[in-house]
């Protein structure tokens, strides 16, 4: 159940690499990977279940590429 | 572009050079949080080493300085000592800090010299193409150790805490809100702060060492190997064979090189003993 | 601490004690070294001075952290300076090459002495005259002085720091063991009398500067320093003008600035001094300690009706090649005394060009000639 409510969480799809670690970070199913591909071409995440997301920010400040924002809450 | 990286980082850089699924990347934001929350952004600048570490020390809006192999510590020293408000971020990785860069982390640390040096620990050379590294662990088979490699891994907060750095932790990429906290106490102490960060390298130490090149699992693996003090301690000695300890081992106030030097420097202009002339 | 006064001083010194007054002089306030015989007593010397003029003297670990640390605190503002012999000049090379890459002024003296390996420590040589030129990796200039007693010790030292600082690159000094050791009088002018060159600060805009922007008219790129503001990008690596790494056609770009920044400027930069060659049939050119002998031995030729001139090298990098090219065309030999088994020989031979007959005159093994040792090739070769 989500404790804070989110305006959103952006994915920056021209520099996210497709590793994943966002989609495995979260605890609460908000990400699933994707069949687009972002400008570098690398598969991106997307946002299933925005309504699940606590704000914890691991998708965040796991990411790699600095590529996820999570907006709001 | 993400808010942080617009207001504190080089736009240019970006996608930055680290491979897909790179833990580099991920301590790169964690430092940048750092650096905004503590407010200290115009009094920073950072040398990177060389090796993928040492290119986060470019991705900052800083003045930055990309030194030759192993030699960033006595850069940095001069650069703190000639401008003493200066934050000084060293990032360097486990062949540039621990082999060639041996000798003057030893002498960084024995000066314990106000610097922040952030070593990032992917157990092997990754720039250069997976070569053991004297972080690897034991019996790894690499490109340069290909039999498996005969020392066990170096425990570099061991040779810091030893040396005479004030402040010692080791964190990993699997532990972002420990690693941020540990590394805003960091850069604030007064003192030699090393903090090493245990890192994912999808494609070198993942497939060399752990079998695997997909990040998700190397930092299940780094989770799953990387315990505190009080996990370790229940234990037993075959058990943490293997595991690598993590936490914030050490912090303490002690006198600081810069600070000396510039009282002696006032000291010494202030006696008596300025007027004489002391050349042979 | 009073370092010059506005009336000349007179100080007797070794030649290593002239250099330190030479450099603090020139405004260096920065040292980091590692003891070795025998450029020693440099280090030691601004360990105590430095401290009463806001300075900061450091012992490093090693030579490899003493020419780095000069770079760092080079790009912290301050002018910096290191002293070294031969096996830590050996040291310093990669960290020197990296200086003239990154256009970092700085100084590195090397009081040469007897090699290979760890030599003959307490005698002289001049054995690190082409590794100063050619030491480091890849392709890069140098600019390196020879000072043959203390006077021109401290001279020079104020000339590298001058030079480095007008041309972002570091200055090698090559001392010997007998400059560095002989105790004598130097003459210390009046502060107004002495020229002082700093390095050039940025005039444009914080948001419009480029770490690597040379100005067009020296091609010498204007220089902050750190947490200025100007957010430097500085890389080891071969760079763009914004200082970022190169591809093929930048990188050879960058590579042709830097020798042309130094090599348009030869006529600036060297200097050398002569005596009696207006109407020489025969030259002895020489460097460092043996000059001294050079110039006895001469005296001694022209006191028995040889028609003998000399010609001091005190730029040794780049090579004075306009000044020695005009002796060889007018005279028939041309000898060249060092302390090693020949080098500078082999540049003077390349800009004689064969107009003239160029003989080495090594002397090796720790001892320098003697002015017998000089004047007996003059003897028999003139005819």
């Amino acid at each position: 159940m989500a404790l804070k409510t989110v305006t959103a969480i952006n994915i920056y799809s021209d520099i996210c690499k497709g590793c994943g670690i966002c989609v495995d970070a979260c605890k609460f199913g908000v990400f699933e990977m994707s069949t687009e591909r972002g400008k570098q071409g690398y598969l991106l995440p997307k946002v299933v279940r925005l309504e699940n997301c606590t704000k914890c920010e691991l998708c965040e400040l796991s990411c790699p590429d600095i590529a996820i924002e999570v907006i709001g809450g | 572009m993400h808010t942080l990286a617009k207001k504190i980082m080089r736009e240019d850089q970006f996608p930055m050079v680290f491979c897909p699924g790179c833990g580099d990347g991920t301590i790169t934001h964690l430092v940048g949080i750092a650096i905004d929350e503590l407010g200290i952004i115009d009094d920073v600048c950072t040398v990177g080493g060389v090796g993928c570490s040492g290119w986060l020390a470019s991705i900052f809006n800083v003045d930055f300085f990309k030194a030759i192999h192993g030699r960033t510590l006595p850069v940095a020293i001069a650069l703190k000592l000639t401008r003493p408000s200066r934050k000084v971020l060293v990032f360097t990785g486990d062949g540039d800090c621990a082999a060639i860069g041996g000798n003057h982390f030893l002498h960084a640390c024995h000066k314990n010299i106000d610097l922040t040096v952030v070593m990032i620990n992917n157990q092997i050379y990754g720039m250069t193409g997976g070569q053991v590294a004297p972080t690897t662990p034991l019996g790894s088979t690499t490109p340069t150790s290909p039999y498996g490699k005969i020392e066990p891994a170096l425990d570099l907060c061991k040779v810091a805490e030893a040396a005479g750095a004030s402040f010692v932790s080791r964190w990993t990429t699997a532990h972002p809100k420990q690693l941020l906290r540990t590394l805003k106490k960091a850069i604030m102490h007064p003192g030699l702060a090393y903090v090493e960060v245990i890192t994912q390298c999808p494609v070198q130490s993942g497939r060399y060492v752990h079998g695997s090149g997909d990040p998700v699992h190397l930092l299940k693996w780094i989770r799953e190997n990387s315990l505190t003090k009080t996990q370790m301690e229940k234990l037993s000695p075959e058990e943490r064979a293997g595991k690598m300890l993590i936490g914030d081992f050490l912090e303490e106030i002690r006198p600081e090189f810069t600070a000396k030097t510039y009282q002696f420097m006032a000291e010494v202009q202030a006696s008596k003993k300025a007027s004489v002339d002391l050349g042979r | 601490m009073v370092v010059a006064s506005k009336e000349g001083t007179v100080k007797i010194v070794q030649g290593n004690g002239a250099c330190v007054e030479g450099a603090l002089i020139a405004g260096c306030r920065f040292y980091a070294g590692y003891p070795i015989t025998p450029s020693s007593e440099i280090a030691e010397e601004m360990a105590r001075r430095l401290p009463l003029l806001g300075g900061i003297c450091l012992q490093m670990e090693d030579e490899l952290a003493s020419i780095n640390a000069l770079a760092g605190a080079s790009w912290g503002g301050w002018k910096a300076m290191t002293a070294t012999s031969g096996p830590g000049f050996c040291l310093m090379q990669e960290g020197i090459g990296m200086a003239a890459s990154m256009e970092t002024p700085c100084v590195i003296v090397n009081v040469q002495r007897g090699g290979p390996g760890s030599g003959q420590s307490t005698a002289p040589a001049q054995g690190d005259v082409f590794q100063a030129r050619y030491g480091s990796n890849g392709d890069y200039p140098m600019i390196s002085l020879a000072p043959s007693d203390a006077q021109e010790f401290f001279d020079l030292t104020i000339r590298a720091f001058n030079l480095s600082e007008k041309f972002r690159t570091p200055v090698t000094i090559l001392a010997d063991e007998m400059v560095g050791h002989t105790r004598e009088s130097i003459y210390i002018p009046p502060v107004e009398e002495i020229e002082i060159i700093n390095r050039k600060y940025p005039t444009v805009p914080k948001d419009k500067f480029l770490t690597y922007m040379p100005d067009p008219d020296d091609l010498v790129p204007p220089m902050p320093a750190f947490n200025d503001g100007y957010r430097c990008v500085v890389t080891s690596q071969v760079h763009t003008e914004g200082g970022w790494r190169a591809d093929g056609a930048q990188a050879a770009k960058l590579i042709q600035r830097l020798i042309d920044k130094v090599e348009r400027q030869i006529d600036y930069i060297t200097d050398v001094e002569s005596q009696w060659i207006d109407d020489a049939d025969m030259a002895v050119i020489s460097y460092g300690a043996p000059m001294r002998s050079a110039i006895r031995a001469v005296i001694d030729a022209r006191e028995r009706g040889m028609k003998v001139g000399w010609m001091k090298l005190r730029t040794l990098w780049p090579f004075p090649a306009k000044q020695v090219q005009e002796v060889a065309q007018q005279v028939k030999w041309i000898l060249v005394p060092e302390m090693n088994v020949g080098r500078m020989v082999l540049e003077v031979e390349r800009v004689a060009h064969g107009a003239c007959e160029v003989i080495p005159v090594p002397k090796f093994g720790g001892r320098c000639h003697t002015p017998g040792d000089i004047f007996k090739p003059i003897k028999e070769t003139y005819r």
